[in-house]
């Protein structure tokens, strides 16, 4: 039996607009393993070339390390500062808590753009030179609201009776943090630095106005590829980025929630 | 095992006054009810007991020491929350077994120590289980189990019984009872159910409005209320305006509206100073209700009317109108309760009822 038309006409709709979204991408993918000089259609022949000459080209490969660094250092400190500041808001009175909220949540209300110039203006204001550290800092900044936003809404579901219990059975305030506290939050912290790291790793505004002259994060180094000519490497390298970007997360989330199933809340 | 002093606690939050001057003797393995509406201040008194607020005057003394500046985890306490907050993310074993961490215990001596208060509280086979595979009942009964096998000084129970369902509840007042008994420790129960507070109890301590209102046996708080808002919080009271005549060894001979001179025990009428203005107290379920002309020996009685009737089963709930006042009785059903706009004559035993000095 057939479905009435107006479904189909949706059904038909929303497969076009899968293809939008999805369709680029399957592209890159798909050119990534052409043989042909010209990373275009027509195909001319199925071929691993251009991930070998990837692995060939240092440049790309320099910045894939220095983007892994940034994005794990990224995701290290976003982690454990975004976990402070939850504890802190969340479990104490801090005066002025509504306010100190907005302000770290604030960076992803205010355009990349500005807030990269931004701070750029105010280190050059204070006379400090551009950096690696600077370029860190800059990805910490805009990180730590999601990573706050995740383990805050995950800090406000465990109840304070838990950590109460602990220690009333004897655990200090810092045993009963990471007895208790932190694997309840785990979860949470897990995906929150992931977060950290899969934005660190993509970003490309705030790179180009915070790294200093040599360094190139893999978003940068495309970029200046672009500059030059389309090379087949790029699709490569888009493919290579697509797995890692879309397929971290979704282990993380796997991870997540075989430790939040173990436990359960 | 220990003592708990209250020694003129005051607890202020800002500006708001929860806990005034209240000052408490907790002996030594009793088991000592804080009982009153939400608000009262029962919970932070025991909050303050427990180390989780300080008090803001005063002194808290656990068998003779003042530990108001000891932490709670070195204050070797038990405690059982309402919503049971057993630790998701460990199984029953270890969570009964968290606080022998903290002790010196031998390995081998955890383990015993775990199954001995699984057994207490007759869970003996859920130890490998997570809290969540358990029903409510029986992680409250894990958390009891959790609290008590560090072998506390003082337990703290916290509403245990509220998050439970009508029928477990009544279950599990009979068990905490009984492993309260067994184990002989220093008990605070915090609740505003009456009917925990009354069967489980040695002393019960009812509280409003940060103060406390009257500590005594269940028997004393019930049968001879301290105050207007004791007569009302334990079961349900009439308190009608009356008269003190005069006091004497026998009682007090008292003049009531609606039912005239009745003459109160003396020892229910300790409030009233002498003559002047008093208060009589009758239980709802000390107001019987009888047909019009049937004999009453020995009673006080009035003529009244039957306004509602709240049918409860076993009894009946009357609220009937006596001249110009409505009255509440509680009365076993014998045959068919009295219907709606029936008249009736409603009586009472002198002994049965108390008085209270104005005031």
């Amino acid at each position: 039996m057939m479905a009435p038309l107006g479904w189909q006409l949706i059904r038909g709709w929303a497969i076009l607009v899968y293809l939008f979204m999805f369709l680029p991408v399957a592209v890159v993918v798909l050119l990534s393993f052409n043989a042909s000089q010209f990373g275009s259609f027509p195909m001319t022949g199925f071929s691993f070339r251009w991930f070998v000459e990837l692995w060939n080209n240092d440049a790309i490969l320099r910045a894939f390390q220095t983007s892994m660094i940034l994005g794990a250092l990224t995701a290290v400190i976003s982690t454990t500062l975004g976990v402070l500041a939850s504890l802190a808001l969340v479990r104490y009175r801090v005066p002025g808590a509504n306010a100190v909220t907005t302000m770290l949540i604030a960076p992803i209300l205010v355009p990349e753009v500005v807030l990269a110039v931004a701070l750029l203006l105010f280190l050059n204001f204070l006379g400090i030179n551009k950096s690696f550290t600077l370029l860190l800092f800059g990805h910490v900044i805009f990180t730590l609201p999601f990573v706050i936003l995740v383990v805050q809404a995950r800090l406000v579901s465990i109840r304070r009776d838990v950590e109460e219990a602990a220690m009333s059975l004897g655990a200090s305030p810092m045993q009963t943090f990471f007895q208790i506290t932190l694997p309840l939050m785990m979860p949470a912290v897990l995906a929150g630095g992931l977060f950290a790291f899969t934005i660190s790793f993509d970003d490309i505004t705030g790179t180009l106005f915070w790294k200093p002259g040599g360094v190139e994060t893999v978003p940068t180094q495309i970029f200046a590829m672009l500059r030059n000519s389309i090379s087949p490497e790029i699709n490569a390298l888009g493919t290579v980025m697509i797995f890692l970007t879309v397929g971290l997360p979704l282990l993380g989330a796997a991870i997540a929630r075989k430790i939040s199933n173990k436990g359960g809340t | 095992m220990s003592s708990v002093t209250l020694s003129n606690i005051v607890k202020r939050f800002g500006t708001f006054t929860a806990v005034h001057q209240t000052t408490l003797e907790i002996p030594d393995g009793a088991f000592v009810t804080l009982l009153g509406p939400s608000g009262c201040g029962k919970t932070t008194n025991l909050r303050m007991i427990a180390g989780l607020l300080d008090p803001t005057e005063g002194e808290i003394l656990v068998g003779g020491k003042r530990v108001n500046d000891v932490p709670i985890h070195k204050r070797n306490l038990g405690i059982v929350f309402q919503n049971y907050a057993l630790f998701p993310h460990k199984t029953v074993a270890e969570n009964v077994a968290f606080g022998l961490k903290y002790r010196d215990v031998s390995k081998a001596d955890v383990k015993k120590r775990v199954q001995d208060a699984l057994d207490l509280v007759q869970l003996p086979d859920v130890g490998d289980r997570y809290p969540k595979a358990l029903s409510g009942g029986q992680q409250q009964r894990i958390a009891l189990a959790r609290a008590i096998v560090v072998q506390p000084d003082v337990l703290l129970l916290d509403e245990p019984l509220s998050a439970l369902d009508a029928n477990l509840r009544e279950d599990m007042r009979v068990e905490l009872k009984r492993i309260q008994d067994r184990i002989g420790v220093t008990t605070v129960f915090v609740t505003h159910d009456q009917s925990e507070a009354l069967a489980m109890s040695d002393q019960i301590v009812v509280m409003s409005n940060g103060r406390v209102e009257q500590v005594g046996t269940p028997q004393d708080v019930y049968n001879r209320p301290a105050s207007e808002f004791v007569a009302n919080f334990l079961g349900a009271s009439n308190i009608l305006p009356a008269r003190c005549l005069s006091r004497g060894p026998d009682g007090a001979l008292l003049d009531a509206e609606l039912f005239g001179q009745v003459t109160v025990p003396a020892d229910k009428a300790e409030t009233v100073p002498g003559e002047g203005p008093a208060k009589l107290v009758l239980r709802a379920e000390k107001l019987l209700l009888m047909a019009e002309g049937t004999a009453a020996d020995g009673m006080v009685t009035a003529p009244a009317t039957v306004e509602t009737v709240d049918y409860q089963g076993q009894t009946v709930r009357y609220f009937i109108r006596v001249g110009d006042r409505q009255l509440q009785a509680i009365n076993l059903i014998d045959g068919h309760p009295f219907e709606e706009g029936t008249g009736v004559q409603v009586g009472f035993r002198p002994k049965d009822c108390s008085a209270l000095g104005q005031g």
